[in-house]
């Protein structure tokens, strides 16, 4: 499994607000994509975009909820189509399939299109490490192939990167010239990419969706390379987490709307391949043999708690991300995983455990940006106070994760604010500490600890003279509602 | 106008008001009552749980809020000078106690009527500033929306719909106004450094709008911006939307 570094949210972060070419990448990527995701809705039919997002999780809610019955109709179909379905249980074991397949295949060179679950198992540096020569296709996950980097945000995985670095990433990496034209960039891809299409043995794909009814394999791309990776080499191996899948091509259609326009603001997509076993004798083209993983690793936890179930709706568009605050400010990698922002936020401490990614749900405000861009209405938001609530004071298996300190104090302040005559004897001694080193009613720098949190960048008020209650009770509880106005 | 009945609510200030802005509570009690409405303050009541809850720890929370409850049963509408204490109890009350179904019961009674500030006075009242009396002097506001009255409370219409009624105050556009200005309570001392850099865009665009007073219908993420605004010596005051509308406060 891909490396988890979770932990370490806190320094990542903290250096990465103080990165200016990041902020700098983010800004850029983050506006473009949610304005253009805006004007994309603002032109479909007013109150349609809702339906669709209605009738999108209605799919999803009942294709989780029956989740087995339409993993096996499936397998059915995809075995019914000549191909082969198999079943992970975790990273390991989907990296041994894939690993055995390219091995019975004598594969010694795999071309990629963009895989999330890939960068989730870490399946490159498996395969290398067999000595297979991997190449990712997807512009972006060549460039961070390149660079020997995790993916940053889930659509656009080498979103953190400047036009510039890229260029010099080429020119260190590649041996070309130094150009940072983005067209010219695209071509040096292209030419070095096409070979590998031509010499791969395997391709491996992601899969955005999976149709039951028909055991396809459905992926979206705007570079045709997934074309390319599933119809040129010998071999195909799909990987896919087990949510992906969908009854019938007619659900498909919903999606079809919603996860471009909600990705990157198209109205549609520029490919769309939809994979439907190995070639057939009447095929021109095609590979001999297909292979579809189907992984898990963790996504049971996820479907077994009704409260985080719905982070299984997520179709990875990246909107969420484009809107959040948080992620706006401190980038994919300082989440510490794969999988970034407001949904990776719910997603990896289902996947790699809540005890090491308290972080995640934290570092939130709550302020439901991410729930109203979801194109399912994931209600992420109601999902990170569910993880707080499991960490500060959950089952069994989120104990030792909370802290003690946290504890002690959420517990005085509910023994204070339960008693009105304590709340304001606290509030006299607050003011009566606070005022001889307040100035013009605030507080200004200080060494108090916790305090010193706010007070470095902000101002705090001290506690009032009299309390509202006892302004109430002295000057306003006896006055006369003044109707008229005037 | 003729009303046969004044409109009677109970005034939730919240905590943060009834300890730092108890100001705040006073103009928010002379809107509504130039408004028509005659205010009764309910006795004992602290803090809605909101903090607790947001952190995780329900089983504190549900112990402010049950005497919350118990506080405000039977009370007829309940008016809250804030969108995120709003929030709490006509919205998350009812997963608090999703469990429990007497106190569910209670809560939902609760969640019909309960209403932010400006709401009320807005979809409840109808009511129209002008009847405030001329403000004193001209200014120019700019509209913080908080997250969680816009987002979960769903009220967007009423504070600017107030606001461009009031006599004396020109409300101009607050760039990006929808992001969120970084407070979310324990999360500006918890993750400063992100929440610093949400306030700083936040306070820049302010200045840019050109507003004198930037207002909002929370006193949490005003303390928040505010706090800022002092520390960095602007020349902008930053103020409650009650206080506004509120034009003896000056």
């Amino acid at each position: 499994m891909a490396e988890v570094v979770t932990r370490q949210f806190v320094p990542a972060s903290q250096a990465a607000v103080k990165d200016a070419q990041l902020r700098q990448a983010l800004r850029r990527a983050g506006t473009g994509f949610d304005g253009t995701r805006r004007e994309a809705i603002e032109e479909v039919t007013p109150g349609v975009w809702e339906q669709w997002r209605v009738q999108a999780r209605r799919i999803k809610e009942h294709t989780i909820g029956h989740l087995d019955y339409y993993l096996e109709m499936l397998e059915r179909n995809v075995t019914a189509a000549g191909g082969r379905v198999h079943f992970a249980v975790d990273a390991e074991q989907a990296n041994a399939i894939v690993s055995e397949i390219a091995r019975a295949n004598g594969v010694w060179t795999v071309t990629k299109s963009k895989s999330m679950v890939s960068e989730e198992l870490g399946l490159n540096h498996v395969l290398e490490a067999q000595g297979i020569d991997v190449f990712e296709t997807d512009l972006g996950e060549y460039i961070i192939q390149l660079a020997d980097e995790t993916p940053s945000h889930l659509v656009a995985p080498a979103l953190h990167k400047t036009r510039g670095q890229v260029a010099q990433l080429f020119a260190d990496q590649l041996g070309v010239p130094y150009s940072d034209d983005i067209e010219e960039m695209a071509r040096i891809a292209r030419v070095v990419l096409r070979q590998k299409f031509l010499d791969a043995d395997m391709g491996i794909s992601g899969a955005n969706f999976l149709v039951a009814e028909t055991g396809s394999l459905v992926i979206i791309t705007n570079e045709g390379n997934g074309r390319l990776c599933t119809s040129a080499p010998r071999v195909h191996v799909g990987l896919a987490g087990m949510e992906k899948v969908i009854p019938s091509l007619q659900d498909l259609a919903v999606f079809l709307r919603l996860l471009p326009r909600s990705a990157t603001g198209q109205r549609i997509t520029s490919y769309m391949s939809m994979v439907t076993g190995p070639r057939r004798s009447e095929d021109e083209d095609g590979p001999e043999e297909f292979h579809l993983v189907i992984v898990d690793n963790g996504r049971s936890r996820l479907l077994a708690d009704p409260a985080l179930r719905e982070s299984l709706y997520c179709i990875r568009c990246g909107a969420c991300l484009n809107v959040c605050p948080v992620y706006q400010r401190v980038g994919g990698h300082a989440y510490g995983w794969v999988y970034p922002g407001p949904i990776g936020s719910i997603v990896t401490p289902g996947l790699v455990g809540v005890g090491q990614a308290k972080d995640l749900p934290n570092a939130s405000t709550l302020c439901g940006a991410c729930r109203d861009a979801c194109p399912v209405q994931i209600n992420i938001p109601r999902m990170l106070l569910h993880l707080r609530h499991n960490i500060a004071e959950g089952p069994e298996q989120y104990e030792g994760t909370g802290s003690d300190t946290e504890s002690l104090l959420a517990r005085g302040f509910a023994s204070v604010m339960s008693s009105p005559r304590l709340l304001n004897i606290g509030r006299r001694i607050g003011r009566r500490l606070l005022a001889p080193i307040a100035k013009g009613g605030v507080l200004g720098p200080t060494r108090i600890p916790l305090v010193s949190r706010w007070t470095r960048a902000r101002d705090l008020p001290i506690p009032a003279p009299r309390s509202f209650s006892e302004v109430w009770r002295d000057e306003l509880a006896g006055q006369q509602s003044n109707r008229s106005g005037d | 106008m003729s009303q046969p009945q004044p409109i009677r609510a109970s005034l939730f200030v919240t905590c943060i008001v009834d300890q730092l802005y108890p100001e705040v509570g006073v103009s928010v009690v002379r809107v509504l009552r130039k408004a028509g409405v005659d205010v009764d303050f309910p006795e004992g009541q602290t803090c809605c749980g909101q903090p607790l809850y947001n952190s995780g720890f329900t089983v504190e929370a549900r112990r402010l809020a049950e005497r919350t409850l118990d506080i405000l049963d039977d009370r007829g509408y309940v008016v809250v000078p804030s969108g995120s204490c709003g929030a709490m109890m006509r919205v998350f009350y009812l997963d608090l106690f999703a469990d429990d179904p007497e106190m569910l019961a209670r809560a939902n009674d609760l969640s019909h009527r309960i209403y932010e500030f400006t709401e009320f006075l807005s979809d409840v009242v109808g009511y129209e500033p002008r009847t405030v009396g001329a403000a004193n002097g001209g200014t120019t506001v700019a509209y913080h929306p908080s997250c969680h009255l816009l987002r979960e409370m769903e009220v967007k219409e009423a504070p600017q719909g107030l606001l461009d009624a009031a006599p004396g105050v020109e409300r101009v556009e607050l760039p990006d106004a929808e992001q969120c200005c970084g407070f979310g309570g324990t999360f500006a001392v918890k993750y400063p450094h992100i929440s610093e850099e949400m306030l700083a865009d936040k306070v820049a665009a302010a200045t840019a709008s050109g507003a004198d007073t930037l207002t909002a219908c929370d006193m949490g993420c005003l303390m928040h911006i505010g706090g800022a605004v002092s520390r960095q010596g602007l020349p902008l005051r930053v103020r409650h939307i009650a206080q506004v509308l509120d034009s003896g406060a000056g």
